[in-house]
């Protein structure tokens, strides 16, 4: 049995910077802080002035691996404060690059970081040189899927990370529809590779259940990222613009990032794949509603390291639908959408890799940003993964610290978290601590 | 350029240490996107001694390089550069924060009036410097890789340098 102090300084194989703190007295947890120490760049407060042509690709800095939500999440928040209603051809042109994100995204997350904890190593690295290993084979498919899900970002929106073509209203620059017979191929060739991945986070036999609600963007006709309603478990839709009245958020003196309770209820909550997946599988592509019906059968799910097997079949869900695009799309040379400037607020949410994130805009008439705001998913599951933690802690005093340490670390890095979105914007209602 | 490998019994590999601070993570991003196409090059060649976006077992200890990127914001950001300082043989600064201090640096330009009560608070409760620092601002640098995220090519060529310069590999006439 534990008393005394067990501190994990920084959490590894995740995105940016983080760690824990637990005081155990007498076998019982008396006291755990889930800190995020990434520091702020106050972001809000620095575009605030700026004209509203720069303000997305300026944004998509906040994150090195979503930055593509961001920049779509702040698209969205000006056209709306603008009155731009974006072409049907951009619409999917978007969705198509953002499927392209879910593939790399989700694939640098299952692959990279959680891969290692399921083949008992410590990192890829470790993976042996064998071309009979199954981790070695993984660790070449997931070559293999990031590749595809950059390649097809540069194919559609000019890069994966900080991508230059879409802009307000449109694209500067159309996709060359030469180029998709190719990205279709290698899609179908992929498939059998994510299905492998699928299975292999089926497997996985780790759990950890905590009865809790889940916020997630649900759009009744298909299974979608960026456009929907919001939805608290199952619960009537919230436009997205009155999203902000049902949460609460809460200044948490230890860690650089607040976090956000819902606001009837004072608790926690759950974003991100598994919340998608849990209420959304309905929605599901048919062929991979008709390849996954093994998996799907676990949801809905209580327990957070669903959250990985519900990112695989994300995946294939992206791979799916982004073929369907690439085979129907008929592109023609559009400009983008252009309105008089004038004052107004708009309201951007899509469903980034990691779950709801909410981007607004204040505009004033000359269209420069009065106000900024965003919240991000890691914000978000912050007081969740903090109450997990407390509650594996609790449940698993008699372990060794060595064991309990890996096991924190995963059960984090089932949440897929990214400190540096994390810490970027800072707008709160005060409350002083 | 072509090169060929060293061809001693045991291959010897550049030690690399990879850090971030205050950024985007970007450029670190680009890298695990590089291991697509590299990875099983790039594992002959170089020993990631500390990479902790990509393990947990990390050593600060005889580096050949330290690649690092990210701004500085504050002195436990600065005196942990310095550690990595003096247990690297170079620094490389990678990606637009390291190199020039933006965009992290964007509140170096703040007025008084935008350093609200909460800005502030969260300065003050997190020993933030007054100005974000660029990384040469803090320890000698060696080299620069700029961009946002990196220039992929200039950090490929950077590294050969430095695989060069350790004799990991060698240049063919």
């Amino acid at each position: 049995m534990h008393s005394g102090d067990i501190t994990i300084e920084s959490i590894s194989k995740i995105e940016g910077s983080a760690g824990i703190k637990v005081v155990i007295e007498n076998n019982k947890v008396t006291d755990l802080k889930f800190y995020i120490n990434d520091y702020r760049r106050f972001y809000s407060q620095t575009v605030k002035g700026t004209p509203i042509t720069a303000v997305p690709a300026f944004l998509s800095r906040i994150c090195g691996t979503c930055s593509v939500a961001h920049l779509f999440a702040s698209l969205e928040t000006i056209e709306k404060a603008q009155g731009i209603t974006i072409t049907e051809q951009t619409k999917l042109i978007r969705r198509l690059a953002y499927n392209a994100l879910m593939i790399r995204d989700h694939a640098l997350h299952l692959y990279f970081f959680v891969l290692p904890d399921i083949l008992g190593l410590d990192s890829i690295l470790d993976i042996p040189d064998d071309g009979d290993d199954l981790g070695h084979i993984l660790l070449h498919d997931s070559f293999d899927i990031k590749k595809l899900g950059t390649d097809l970002s540069e194919a559609t929106i000019g890069a994966a990370i900080h991508a230059p073509l879409p802009t307000i209203g449109g694209m500067l620059r159309n996709p060359d529809p030469q180029k998709f017979p190719e990205l279709i191929d290698r899609l179908e060739a992929v498939r059998p590779q994510v299905l492998r991945g699928i299975q292999t986070f089926y497997d996985w036999q780790e759990s950890l259940v905590r009865d809790s609600d889940y916020i997630y963007l649900r759009n009744d006709k298909q299974f979608d990222f960026l456009e929907g309603n919001i939805v608290i478990s199952g619960g009537p839709a919230i436009p997205e613009a009155e999203f902000m009245n049902f949460l609460k958020t809460v200044v948490i003196p230890y860690s650089e990032s607040k976090g956000y309770l819902i606001s009837k209820t004072k608790e926690d909550y759950l974003v991100g794949a598994l919340a998608r997946i849990n209420f959304n599988k309905d929605l599901l592509h048919k062929r991979t509603v008709k390849d996954t019906k093994k998996y799907l059968g676990v949801f809905p799910s209580d327990n957070v390291y669903h959250n990985n097997l519900a990112q695989a079949i994300e995946i294939l869900q992206c791979v799916d639908d982004a073929i369907d695009i690439l085979k129907t799309i008929k592109i023609t040379e559009e400009k983008p959408v252009t309105a008089p400037v004038r004052a107004g607020t708009g309201v951007g949410v899509v469903e980034a890799p990691r779950g709801v994130l909410y981007h607004m805009a204040k505009i004033d008439a000359s269209g420069k940003i009065e106000d900024y705001d965003v919240i991000v998913p890691t914000s978000q599951n912050q007081i969740n993964i903090e109450r997990d933690l407390k509650h594996y802690f609790n449940e698993n005093l008699d372990k060794p610290e060595k064991e309990l340490k890996l096991n924190a670390e995963k059960i984090i890095r089932a949440y897929d978290p990214c400190m540096s979105c994390a810490t970027n914007f800072l707008k709160i209602d005060w409350i002083r601590v | 350029m072509t090169t060929k490998t060293n061809t001693t019994n045991t291959p010897k590999k550049l030690i690399v240490g990879w850090f971030s601070f205050t950024c985007s993570e970007d450029s670190t991003i680009l890298l695990t996107e590089i291991l697509n196409d590299m990875h099983d090059d790039l594992k002959q060649l170089v020993e990631f001694r500390y990479f902790k976006a990509l393990k947990s077992k990390n050593e600060l200890r005889d580096l050949d390089v330290a690649f690092i990127e990210g701004a500085i914001s504050s002195e436990s950001q600065a005196k942990r550069a310095r550690t990595i300082r003096e247990n690297a043989k170079y620094v490389v600064a990678i990606g637009a924060c390291a190199c020039t201090g933006m965009p992290s640096a964007s509140r170096n330009k703040f007025v008084a009036q935008d350093i609200t009560e909460e800005i502030g608070w969260y300065m003050k409760k997190f020993n933030y410097n007054d100005k974000v620092k660029k990384l040469a601002d803090v320890i000698k640098v060696d080299d620069m890789v700029h961009g946002c995220p990196m220039n992929k090519v200039k950090f490929l060529e950077t590294l050969f340098k430095y695989l060069q310069l350790f004799g990991v590999v060698e240049k063919e006439n």
